[in-house]
């Protein structure tokens, strides 16, 4: 029936114009809510440092602090503890912490600014999960006879070292992370400010 | 099919005939019931794989209306309130305690998402049995899918909001699994949580996609399901089409009207159901920490995972896969994967009707390679589903990568296995 009718090309570009029109107006609508889905002014500011006291925490031991509400590790290691870095360095993924997990001060052999404090996100880097503490070594640890201390995730049992670096052939694909962390004086660290005022 | 094709009522001069009349003359309600339920023509051979379509709509309404229940008394606030427990682990042990009657309709609510799944399982699995994915329910088949994939994204983000240790660190690693995908992967898990961490962002948006948002989705695509069943007409154990032997009225030779035949089968499947369900509701609940998991009777604490973490049971296949992956290899890491073969293992579902060749429907008239591959199948499913509420060992992980491979050779060899497959010939109608 419309065939007998003509078809008005300036009726029709001008009904092609205004249906392009409404779908910009439409997709311009959706960017409001899609942006609304991002992490508020609140929660922007939520970051504040952190300020830890670590002049009582002895050799071996751990403390946790929370920091952006994930789990912060300051491990104060002994001699022996830092001995077992060295050992493990061939079956650690990235012994060198080329990848960047750290900021530039943390990238050395132990990851960290003074070697006896490792300071690090206790999240682990394959699905967050916040692995749990094996300092004891050997078969003592319950995950293997040559294990010499570390942390294992137990979610998918990725296992890391004392220096948070992850082992080879396990899901987590990175080092944990070290975060921006100062020393204030000797027995007390900011966590979440370094130097630079990251 | 157009509902025009029905008269209108007339009224015999009753006054609900006539209330009747007026309604039909302005709504299309008599053609409507007999469309879809009293002239509806499902086949006559129906046996019991056929109660789960009907049971998932119960189970439906069930959670509908216990969900709608607890939304009433269910705050989600991960705020400490003044005894030090979060604001939303507190108001479901609130329902639970001083709400009256309010833990017979959390359990329920809490039962009625692993009795969907058991019975979303059983519905699928019966489409494998006698392919019903197969033309012309293809469609019926994809809307099926993207309604299991509402229901898992519905479980999934309804299991935050008691806000407990397994609620808190599932969401985690589920949400985490989108930190996979290179270059946008960290925005985008920030973006989907509203914050750097799983927080109040998180459980607000969490809620209120699981009351809303997902429930619309999931009721618009049951209707497309059952209009899209209702246009081809149902399946049968033989995989025969009905309608290609007609009486001279149009009325298939093999079929009966769903009303009242199938109603009543169906209510006989409702009472069972019901029965089974009442007595986990009233004594087992909890169903041995896999309908909830004893770790979530814990208030959710972000400095610390608990000691193994799995998700519930409907997802263990799913998390066994995910987790199978330990190789890095063309340069992509274990972790995307992981991702990847999860979500594909999923997906894979949407090209079932295509890569079935077979030349029969029903594993009736199917020949043992189907049969064979389709055991394998079910039992790689279901060591996968055992593993993923273990904790990972070098052996486990082992077989979890046999029966992840098992899992996908069902899909990619189907056009193989079903060509070369000696099957019966099929029956010219049901038997």
């Amino acid at each position: 029936m419309s065939s007998e009718h003509e078809v008005s090309d300036a009726r029709r570009r001008l009904l092609v114009a205004t249906a392009a029109a409404g779908g910009v107006a439409t997709v311009a609508t959706v960017v409001p809510f899609v942006a609304s889905f991002a992490p508020s002014e609140r929660a922007k500011a939520a970051g504040a440092p952190v300020e830890v006291d670590i002049s009582k925490l002895g050799p071996g031991e751990m403390v946790v602090a929370e920091w952006r509400g994930k789990p912060v590790w300051i491990v104060h290691r002994s001699k022996e503890m830092l001995a077992s870095l060295t050992k493990v360095a061939d079956k650690v993924s990235d012994p060198k912490s080329n990848r960047p997990n750290q900021p530039d001060y943390a990238k050395n052999d132990t990851r960290s600014i003074k070697p006896e404090y490792l300071v690090v996100v206790g999240i682990c880097t394959h699905l967050g999960c916040s692995p749990t503490e094996k300092f004891k070594s050997g078969a003592e640890s319950g995950i293997d006879a040559d294990w010499l201390g570390g942390f294992i995730c137990p979610c998918h049992g990725s296992t890391f070292d004392l220096a948070g670096r992850v082992y080879k052939n396990k899901p987590a694909p990175d080092n944990l992370e070290v975060p921006p962390h100062m020393y204030l004086s000797d027995g007390r660290i900011l966590i979440g400010e370094d130097k630079k005022g990251a | 099919m157009a509902a025009s094709n029905y008269g209108k009522y007339e009224s015999d001069g009753s006054r609900l005939g006539g209330l009747l009349e007026w309604v039909d003359a302005r709504f299309p309600l008599t053609s409507m019931w007999k469309e879809h339920l009293s002239e509806y023509y499902a086949p006559k051979n129906f046996n019991f794989w056929y109660f789960f379509g009907s049971l998932a709509l119960l189970v439906l309404v069930l959670q509908i209306v216990t969900g709608i229940f607890l939304t009433m008394h269910y705050k989600p606030d991960t705020t400490l309130n003044s005894a030090g427990v979060p604001v939303a682990f507190a108001a479901v042990e609130y329902i639970m305690r001083d709400v009256p009657w309010g833990w017979l309709i959390r359990y329920i609510h809490s039962t009625g998402a692993s009795a969907f799944f058991v019975v979303v399982y059983l519905h699928m699995f019966r489409g494998l049995l006698y392919g019903s994915h197969r033309k012309p329910r293809e469609l019926i088949w994809i809307f099926g899918v993207l309604i299991y994939l509402c229901l898992m994204a519905e479980a999934f983000l309804g299991y935050l909001l008691p806000w407990g240790q397994m609620s808190l660190w599932g969401a985690q690693v589920i949400v985490n699994l989108f930190s996979a995908i290179p270059l946008i992967g960290n925005d985008l898990t920030i973006w989907i949580r509203g914050d750097y961490v799983v927080g109040d962002s998180t459980l607000n948006r969490f809620f209120a996609l699981h009351v809303v948002a997902v429930p619309l989705v999931l009721i618009g695509l049951i209707v497309a399901h059952i209009l899209a069943l209702h246009e081809v007409g149902s399946n049968n154990p033989d995989g025969v089409e009905i309608k290609k032997k007609k009486d001279e009225r149009g009325i298939p030779l093999d079929g009966i009207p769903f009303h009242p035949y199938y109603t009543v089968k169906d209510v006989v499947g409702v009472v069972v159901f019901l029965f089974v369900f009442s007595i986990i509701v009233f004594f087992a609940p909890e169903g041995a920490g896999y309908f909830l998991e004893y770790n979530n009777f814990i208030p959710a604490d972000p400095l610390k995972t608990p000691p193994h973490i799995a998700p519930v049971w409907y997802f263990t296949p799913y998390y066994s896969i995910l987790r199978a992956n330990t190789v890095n290899f063309f340069w992509v890491d274990a972790k995307l994967w992981g991702v990847i073969f999860m979500g594909i293992g999923v997906l894979i579902f949407f090209f079932l009707p295509w890569l079935d060749r077979s030349p029969v429907k029903s594993i009736r008239y199917r020949g043992p390679l189907y049969k064979i591959a389709l055991a394998i199948f079910v039992v790689s499913f279901f060591i996968l589903g055992y593993l993923g509420i273990l904790p990972p060992t070098d052996g486990r992980t082992l077989v979890a990568q046999i029966c992840t491979v098992l899992y996908f050779l069902f899909f990619l060899l189907m056009p193989v296995y079903t060509s070369l497959d000696k099957c019966k010939p099929e029956p010219d109608r049901v038997t």
